[in-house]
């Protein structure tokens, strides 16, 4: 309501509404490309990542005209994955096997990233940043249904990759993406459940409010984050996210020495390009809901809107474009780390079989997620609804 | 107002960016990608290096026909449920009942496929 009268402030003239139409198509726009960004970071840090960690060099060859030789910096691989890989993948044929339904085939990929990317939108990545007169709250689209609208986004995120793997009228895809939809529906009701303990705790389905709800402390020093209301919903999000992001150890669509490559066995270049993208933003993804849950989205421990207050009584106030800016760093950097400790589980564990996949999603992860869900419930009623 | 406008707009304009994404990506690749002869034996489904057997727009496993009834009747309750989650502490000890007698009934469906061997894979 608070919010609603505050929008209606700022349209109190057509010039109000165009301005802020452009500034919602700004933060669209920046929302977007950090998430193509790191994306690409994202896929450095799995190259390079999983050399560490199985003991290999890893990418570091790829270099431009040798220039990075003669000025004798070591090579990272940065220019591999950033520039090599990507031309590689374009300069391949564009590859449609002859029984596949073309239309289709080239919508799928399309399909598949498009609600990954659109779930961003509701993305807090900060709290008011205040310019001149105007008072921009850093979060995309500032939905009040945006816990409900995450949840549907991610439920369509299954169509791209069924319909991939229908498309190409190949039985290895048709097996990767029948397996994929199973996987996903399944996995997919863990993570709602999941997400309601969460919205039962905060009260609200507007992610904006879940975090502003996460700052202060606890016994004058501990952050008010999530995770230590809701432990129990943490490990449900993060093991029904990977399992929705389909990578080990829940690759059983794509498990190459099962059925090729799965779903996109039959595509090559751009299009397998898209899928893989849609791999490296689902990683993001997951770890942006889990920051927002769990770790206090924008917080910054002992940060508040007029400065920093440090357990001890310390006070530093800041401006609100710093606190803006720190906030904003902060929420990225939670997402990175998460997407980091996603690629270390996903060169840790070993590949599940299908059976025990199933068998953990309804026989383990649902029953304890209506169970989690009717103890928070519980406790919130009892505790006399605040 | 144009509350709704102004709300939903960053969606549109994220939607307009992923088509725009996934457009320039496919057509580098068209311009810039190789245009090899076509041939019959290319155009086969890959199925390992063997001669495909017909298509493979066939039947598959009934499980996965369970598996998404089963995922219908969870993820309806789980939409139904977010509602209530929300407005938890203004319904009460009442509301919480309630929600309580309806995740039971359809616990009571899910303990069901669980004895039929519906979750059973192997």
């Amino acid at each position: 309501m608070r919010r609603r009268a505050h929008t209606q402030s700022l349209l109190a003239s057509d010039s109000g509404v165009t301005i802020e139409l452009v500034i919602g198509a700004i933060k669209a726009v920046v929302i977007v490309l950090l998430v193509l960004g790191l994306t690409t970071l994202m896929l450095w840090f799995e190259r390079k990542g999983s050399a560490l960690i199985q003991d290999r060099i890893g990418a570091n060859r790829a270099d431009i005209f040798g220039l990075g030789k003669r000025l004798g910096m070591p090579n990272f691989g940065v220019i591999n994955t950033v520039l090599a890989d990507p031309i590689k993948m374009f300069t391949k044929e564009d590859f449609v096997p002859d029984g596949a339904d073309r239309f289709l085939h080239g919508l799928a990929p399309f399909l598949a990233l498009f609600p990954v990317i659109i779930t961003f939108a509701v993305a807090p990545m900060g709290d008011i940043l205040k310019i001149g007169k105007y008072q921009i709250d850093l979060q995309p689209a500032n939905l009040d249904v945006a816990a409900l609208y995450v949840l549907a986004t991610i439920g369509i995120g299954v169509y791209g990759i069924a319909l991939g793997g229908w498309a190409s009228n190949n039985r290895w895809a048709l097996l990767g993406g029948i397996r994929a939809s199973a996987q996903m529906i399944s996995y997919e009701i863990a993570m709602g459940l999941a997400i309601i303990a969460v919205v039962v705790t905060y009260g609200t389905l507007d992610l904006q409010q879940m975090c502003r709800a996460q700052g202060g402390v606890w016994f004058g020093f501990l952050p008010r984050w999530g995770i230590l209301l809701q432990p129990v919903s943490f490990l449900l999000l993060l093991i029904s996210g990977m399992a929705e992001s389909k990578r080990v150890p829940f690759d059983l669509p794509e498990g190459e020495s099962e059925l090729v490559a799965g779903y996109f066995t039959e595509y090559s270049g751009g299009k397998q390009a898209v899928f893989m993208m849609t791999d490296f933003a689902e990683v993001l993804l997951v770890a942006v809901l889990i920051t927002v849950f769990f770790f206090g989205g924008w917080q910054v421990p002992w940060l508040y809107r007029d400065g920093f207050h440090f357990p001890g009584g310390a006070a530093w106030p800041l401006p609100n474009l710093v606190v803006a800016i720190l906030q904003f760093a902060a929420f990225w950097i939670k997402v990175i780390i998460l997407s980091c400790l996603q690629i270390l589980i996903r060169w840790t564990l070993p590949r599940l079989r299908y059976d025990q996949l199933m068998r953990l999603g309804w026989k383990g992860l649902v029953p304890l997620g209506l169970l989690n869900l009717v103890a928070t419930a519980f406790v919130v009623v009892a505790a006399g609804g605040k | 107002m144009n509350y709704g406008l102004t709300t939903w707009f960053p969606i549109a304009v994220t939607i307009g960016l992923v088509g725009l994404i996934v457009l320039t990506m496919v057509t580098i690749n068209r311009l810039i990608g190789p245009r090899p002869p076509h041939t019959s034996v290319k155009g086969e489904a890959f199925e390992c290096g063997n001669p495909p057997s017909g298509s493979a727009w066939g039947r598959f496993s009934v499980r996965f026909y369970l598996t998404a009834l089963l995922f219908l009747v969870f993820d309806v309750e789980v939409v139904f449920l977010y509602p209530w989650a929300a407005e938890l502490r203004s319904l009460g000890m009442f509301g919480f009942v309630e929600a309580l007698v309806y995740i039971a009934i359809l616990f009571v469906g899910l303990a069901y496929a669980w004895r039929r061997g519906v979750l059973d894979w192997s």
